[in-house]
């Protein structure tokens, strides 16, 4: 098993090398100079060529490319052009607010897939099942900033049952930063209040996130069990007598749970993709938010890091799933371990 | 001899006609794939006659008029006007010119080279060659097509042909790795070891071989990609990293629509709901497709 993780390790540390120099050429052969990009067009030729030394902008590529590797390793992503700080900052100050959103959107999007794909797949072929597969089609036809738009106007503009943008309202002091979880940090600072008034700001924006997910996960769920229902073993367990509630969760749900698991560790890196829409709509001040910014106004280093932190988390999540999926299927466990 | 070949040819064309009416049969068995087909028709023939059909062409262009701004939806306006007072309704249809030609150029881009290269390195399976192919793929695939394709165009200058350009290089490994998949295991076919056997070339048997039977899969995928792919075009237009206003790119006019919100609402959600419904229709075409050709691959 452990030959197993570390060959995943080893694949995921290759992907990101080869992302690395795939995203650092591109950002090195455009046109334009990065020099004179991140001082502004007011600095004098003299101060854009002593830069251009620095950044080893002279050198050929292999060479600049070291001398950025090297700085990675030890943390340093180089200077914002745009909020003239280092891109580490701004990425430690940024990435919980998006984080707490895409912890929050995959609960609900976990929670409502399963129980609607159960529910459609046991009563299959019923108008729950049908409304269903009308909203999973809508939900995947559907882009997320249409999604939030629509949302925002419904719940918050028209209805007002919903705050609007932002984590928490402008006249409210957010609490001290410790974890940079709105939520927890109002908890920590004694705030009960403030947690609920942070987590209903959290709503629209994580359904939004979560449509498109409630509609795969749901589908997976709901084919899964329409195909073991038709099983020997559970109609065994009907002529038993096993009470519907336990024949659902302990027989049917539990088969579906290796795709699903896999399909949430794929759909994690897809919601911080989406999270720079929804972000843009809800004015969420994250990650994503920044990475938009920093592609507006042609940030380099901020759009080689924010690119390098998706393929991260990417891979993180992905081998997460790999190792958890491993631990739930007998058949992959005693395979790798045979091996 | 050439009579004989005359039969045969008339056979293979009256086949083939019979396996289309079976297709379409089995296709027409599926209503929300045939409303599908019947919206997707509508919607290239409107955005092809676009400036003979939309009661206001000019508006498709830069073009002010004031005295028409934010008006509501009426019988004049179907969608209302926008802050400068155009026709929404005329922009939209223009609009999917723009969402129509970033599937079509995207795809054929997109698709050849990464068919090719599936196809090589399926038939190479177990060779340098398919390890160095597959861990490029490995490679684009490691972020969200999205945020690849979102970082590329806003690294060049935001464009309609950056973005295509963009969403192209980003879309190909998605077909080296389907067609790799088929690839590797028609390669252990009789039909393939036969030709090997009588000495066909590598090039015949991957494009006469192989590739014929990888076209179903390949050919499904792209019409459910055409939607994927108009989505992700929506979104960088809407993002401002694609068509640029005051082109009527749909994702531009949603942005520009939603900064108007509650009061003009039309402004966003027509746009919005235009998107939505063309790739409503690609999706529901492209299952009925995947019905059509039983493939379970894409």
């Amino acid at each position: 098993m452990l030959t197993f993780i570390g060959k995943r390790l080893f694949q995921s540390l290759f992907v990101l090398f080869g992302l690395s120099l795939l995203i650092f050429f591109i950002a090195r052969v455009m046109p334009g100079d990065p020099a004179r990009a991140a001082l502004g067009h007011l600095a004098t030729e003299e101060q854009v060529e002593r830069v251009r030394e620095e950044m080893h902008l002279n050198d050929p590529f292999p060479v600049q490319y070291y001398h950025w590797l090297r700085n990675l390793v030890r943390g340093d992503l180089g200077k914002s052009s745009y909020t003239r700080r280092p891109v580490t900052m701004d990425l430690i100050q940024y990435i919980p607010a998006t984080f707490e959103l895409i912890l929050f959107a995959t609960l609900i999007s976990a929670i409502v897939g399963q129980v609607t794909g159960v529910l459609a797949g046991y009563f299959h072929n019923s108008w729950f099942d049908g409304l269903s597969r009308l909203v999973s089609y809508l939900g995947i036809a559907t882009p997320s900033f249409v999604v939030a738009i629509f949302l925002l106007f419904i719940f918050s503009q028209v209805l007002k049952l919903a705050p609007g943008v932002g984590r928490l309202p402008i006249m409210m002091t957010p609490p001290p930063r410790i974890t940079g979880f709105m939520t927890l940090d109002s908890l920590m600072a004694g705030r009960p209040d403030l947690a609920l008034t942070a987590l209903k700001h959290m709503i629209l924006p994580a359904i939004s996130l979560a449509v498109i997910h409630i509609a795969q996960e749901g589908r997976i769920t709901r084919t899964s069990i329409v195909e073991n229902m038709q099983k020997d073993y559970i109609t065994v367990h009907k002529v038993h007598g096993i009470r519907t509630s336990r024949l659902v969760f302990k027989y049917l749900l539990k088969p579906s749970i290796i795709p699903t698991v896999t399909v949430m560790g794929l759909d994690f890196a897809f919601l911080m993709s989406n999270a720079f829409l929804v972000e843009m709509v809800y004015m969420w001040p994250g990650f994503s938010r920044y990475a938009v910014t920093a592609m507006l106004n042609k940030d380099l280093n901020a759009i080689v890091a924010v690119v390098l932190v998706i393929g991260l988390t990417f891979a993180m999540v992905n081998l997460l799933v790999d190792i958890i999926t491993m631990f739930l299927d007998p058949t992959i466990r005693l395979r790798s371990e045979g091996s | 001899m050439r009579e004989q070949l005359k039969t045969d040819l008339l056979v293979s064309l009256k086949q083939k006609r019979r396996g289309f009416a079976k297709g379409w049969y089995k296709f027409s068995r599926n209503l929300l794939s045939v409303l599908g087909l019947v919206v997707l028709i509508l919607i290239v023939l409107a955005a092809l006659l676009a400036p003979y059909i939309t009661p206001y062409p000019k508006h498709a262009k830069p073009y002010t008029n004031f005295k028409d701004a934010g008006k509501p939806p009426s019988t004049e306006h179907f969608f209302g006007t926008d802050r400068v007072g155009r026709d929404i309704f005329s922009r939209v249809i223009f609009g999917y010119r723009f969402s129509l030609t970033i599937g079509l150029v995207v795809l054929s881009l997109g698709v050849a080279p990464g068919v090719i290269l599936g196809l090589i390195a399926g038939y190479h399976k177990g060779t340098w060659i398919e390890t160095v192919i597959m861990r490029i793929t490995d490679i684009f695939l490691a972020v969200p097509p999205l945020v690849l394709a979102l970082a590329i165009t806003a690294m060049l200058t935001p464009n309609l042909t950056n973005q295509m350009m963009a969403i192209a290089l980003v879309w190909w490994p998605w077909y080296s790795r389907l067609v790799f998949a088929l690839a590797s295991s028609l390669r252990n076919e009789y039909f393939v070891r036969e030709a090997e056997l009588t000495g066909a070339s590598k090039l015949h048997i991957m494009l006469k071989e192989i590739l014929p039977n990888c076209l179903a899969p390949v050919m499904t995928k792209m019409t459910l990609d055409m939607g994927i792919v108009i989505l992700l075009g929506a979104t960088l237009s809407f993002i401002g990293l694609g068509v640029q206003p005051p082109k009527p790119g749909l994702g531009t006019m949603v942005a520009e629509g939603s900064k108007r919100l509650p009061g003009e609402w039309w402004g966003a959600i027509f746009p919005a709901l235009a998107i939505v419904v063309v790739i409503l229709a690609f999706n529901l075409v492209g299952d009925g497709l995947r019905d059509v050709f039983a493939v379970e691959e894409v």
